[in-house]
């Protein structure tokens, strides 16, 4: 592995500073948007709301103002019809940025996502580039109703001809947005909600060359590797700051994009750290962490110490209010309990097994 | 413009009295060589060169007489996967249409975008709101081209079409739904299927004409299309033409009509067939005799075997353009694919 300098370069978290300007997530995507709207007339944003409203996260504020009915308007209540419009608008020439409003109720548009925006380039032997950008507000943590708060990457990130992202920061959710629209193959871009208001500094000026499928190390550690993305980064953050108390120095990766994933930062990482735990909010079967836990297996199996594990949600629904937090195991609990075992006790798997999500 | 009180039953001579000559030979052309075509295509199956084919015949009408009323420079169509005759009128490389059929690509080996003729689409009405977006971006780039899609009657109860067309209401955008009702979605009558009897009928609920016309008279559709054409083009917005004709082949090569229609049935709407129709109202309204019909056939057999031969003849795309096509900038993991099949697989 070319670990140090590829390291180093994933490394580039955004310091505050000359350069950078303090935004929130919400703001960040607007601020892309902008962006991308005013660099080429092609682009346009449509979807439920995002119009005279903003979104319902006020994510689309003020664009419609700027850029005018024509790139900024707002659909009737249509998933699959938004993302059929957005299939036929890129085949005559434009680069569609529609939003569907909770990632809960895209079901009516996989279809069209999986079924045409997904194939067409295949389908036309490259003849119809599909440059689409599917905004999606995902994940949970807002203590919302049913379908407010599902976590649909392992859908996504299955199916050929796309390309499925997920950004932790502010910073990220900039420049990972200017890069899902400028390239020219459809990619489902999944802002976690939940960090929406979370401030952060952004390099706005920043043309950032990182291509797309990298990784970034949210935190540098040595005894093991905490892999996650969107909201749960922030998460695997505080139970390293705990673990720290201890004396135990976690690794954070931010994998960023979920389709392609970053083997060679994972392998980079768990090279040095010689463990990992995959975290993520959806159900545990079936779910992303099988996938990451499967590309290190293979490609770094002599480096571990010990198996893989995943800490996830349970294979249940999408829980109400009330009990989200006492079933969902994105505590900070759940996290460190499994390294902490680890810590404890590098016989690992006995004790590893009964930390992992049943 | 709404006429929900069902077309005319497919029986009459079609009425050419404003048609030029000249369009009644190009329909007449067309039709049969589409005809001749299918048949030759339903031949290959037989032979075991195409897995399977789903035959146009009967619908040749309804697929010549609309596509004749497009702008080939400037409109675009978006078809499913029974509009052969629709592509040939347009000019589509056959060899490549049929190459679909022949289970060479998906999509078929044609030039979709060049060709202003979507690529081969086998999920019924997930093409229906792609010509809303198309005919949405026509307009904002001020360009003055028009979107129809294609679809059946079976695809009517799909909720794209709806959406599709809610959409083309609200956004009043310069498309065409053209529904060819044939009457049988695979095994399924329309009774089964259409609630309310009538494709047509639907569009007042979107705020937009409907028009029902006999699908087995290609005048009669080549007008209903070149009217909602011009509605669209000059800011008319959306138009809902159900041309209603009949299947008389099974739904496929796959399928056996006997387990669920009558020979009968299927007998009386071959005596109703689009091409004779056509043939006796030419000769009637004297734009053409023996000679030319004479002379339309041998050419077009002769086009429909050469293209048989040609599609018979395609080589197979390369196996590497499974790769090649899934990403515009393809990932470093279908790179590594990629060799593994160029290693494991290809030798």
């Amino acid at each position: 592995m070319t670990g140090v300098t590829v390291e180093q370069e994933r490394a580039a978290a955004v310091p505050a500073g000359p350069g950078t300007t303090e935004l929130s997530m919400r703001e960040a995507v607007n601020r892309a948007l902008h962006t991308v709207l005013g660099e080429d007339p092609t682009t346009l944003v449509f979807g439920e709301d995002v119009g005279r409203l903003g979104g319902v996260f006020r994510v689309t504020d003020g664009l419609q103002r700027a850029y005018g009915e024509d790139r900024v308007f707002d659909t009737p209540i249509a998933e699959s019809g938004i993302i059929g419009v957005a299939v036929g608008l890129a085949m005559n020439g434009f680069r569609p940025i529609p939003e569907l409003q909770f990632d809960g109720f895209c079901y009516p548009a996989v279809d069209q996502i999986v079924s045409q925006m997904a194939r067409m380039h295949y389908r036309t032997r490259g003849t119809a580039a599909m440059p689409i950008t599917v905004r999606l507000p995902s994940f949970g943590g807002i203590q919302a109703p049913e379908h407010h708060g599902e976590s649909l990457e392992a859908l996504f990130a299955h199916v050929p001809g796309l390309k499925v992202a997920a950004p932790s920061t502010p910073d990220d959710a900039y420049h990972l947005l200017l890069q899902s629209v400028r390239a020219d193959d459809p990619v489902v871009y999944m802002e976690p909600k939940a960090r929406y208001w979370e401030r952060g500094p952004v390099a706005l000026e920043e043309n950032r060359a990182t291509p797309i499928g990298s990784s970034r190390i949210a935190r540098h550690g040595r005894h093991a590797t905490l892999i996650a993305w969107g909201a749960m980064v922030q998460r695997c953050l505080q139970v390293a700051e705990l673990a720290a108390e201890d004396g135990v120095e976690l690794e954070v990766l931010d994998l960023r994009w979920l389709k392609p994933i970053d083997a060679d930062g994972l392998v980079s990482s768990v090279a040095r750290t010689r463990r990992a735990v995959v975290v993520h909010e959806a159900p545990l079967t079936a779910g992303l962490g099988a996938e990451v836990s499967a590309l290190i297996t293979e490609r770094a199996f002599r480096d571990l110490a010990a198996p893989v594990q995943r800490v996830t949600g349970f294979d249940v629904c999408y829980p109400a209010g009330p009990s989200n937090r006492s079933t969902c195991p994105r505590s900070t609990a759940s996290c460190s309990r499994c390294n902490g075992r680890w810590s404890s006790d590098d016989h690992g798997p006995t004790h590893l097994r009964t930390a992992r999500p049943r | 413009m709404q006429t929900n009180e069902g077309p005319a039953a497919g029986a009459g001579l079609p009425a050419l009295d404003d048609l030029a000559p000249d369009l009644s030979c190009a329909f007449y052309r067309d039709m049969l060589t589409a005809r001749l075509l299918d048949t030759e295509a339903i031949a290959l199956q037989r032979q075991g060169v195409f897995p399977a084919y789903v035959s146009l015949r009967g619908q040749e009408a309804a697929q010549v007489g609309s596509a004749a009323a497009l702008d080939r420079e400037r409109d675009f169509v978006f078809p499913t996967y029974r509009e052969m005759a629709v592509a040939l009128t347009l000019g589509v490389d056959m060899v490549g249409y049929l190459a679909s059929h022949r289970a060479l690509w998906h999509g078929g080996l044609y030039d979709p975008m060049a060709s202003r003729f979507g690529a081969v689409n086998a999920v019924v009405g997930g093409p229906v709101p792609h010509a809303v977006g198309w005919a949405m971006g026509e307009r904002l780039a001020g360009r003055r081209g028009c979107a129809i899609s294609y679809f059946g009657d079976g695809a009517s109860s799909e909720g794209d079409v709806h959406e599709a067309m809610n959409l083309a209401g609200v956004f009043h955008v310069p498309v065409v739904f053209f529904c060819q009702n044939n009457q049988w979605a695979l095994s399924v009558p329309n009774e089964r299927q259409i609630a309310g009897g009538s494709v047509a009928a639907r569009a007042a609920g979107y705020g937009m004409p409907g028009t029902a016309v006999d699908g087995n008279d290609a005048a009669a559709v080549y007008r209903a299309t070149r009217e909602a054409l011009e509605r669209a083009r000059s800011g008319g917005g959306p138009t809902l033409i159900e041309a209603v004709t009949y299947r008389v082949e099974p739904h496929s090569t796959s399928d056996d009509t006997t387990r669920y229609r009558k020979a009968a049935e299927e007998r009386a709407w071959r005596e109703r067939d689009p091409i004779t129709r056509l043939r006796a109202a030419m000769r009637a309204a004297g734009h053409a005799g023996d000679g030319f019909f004479e002379r339309a056939e041998r050419e077009a057999r002769a086009t429909a075997e050469q293209v048989r031969d040609g599609v018979s003849a395609a080589p197979e795309p390369a196996g590497e353009d499974l790769f090649g096509y899934v990403y515009r900038e393809p990932t470093g993991e279908l790179a590594r694919q990629r060799r593994v099949w160029q290693e494991e697989v290809l030798p």
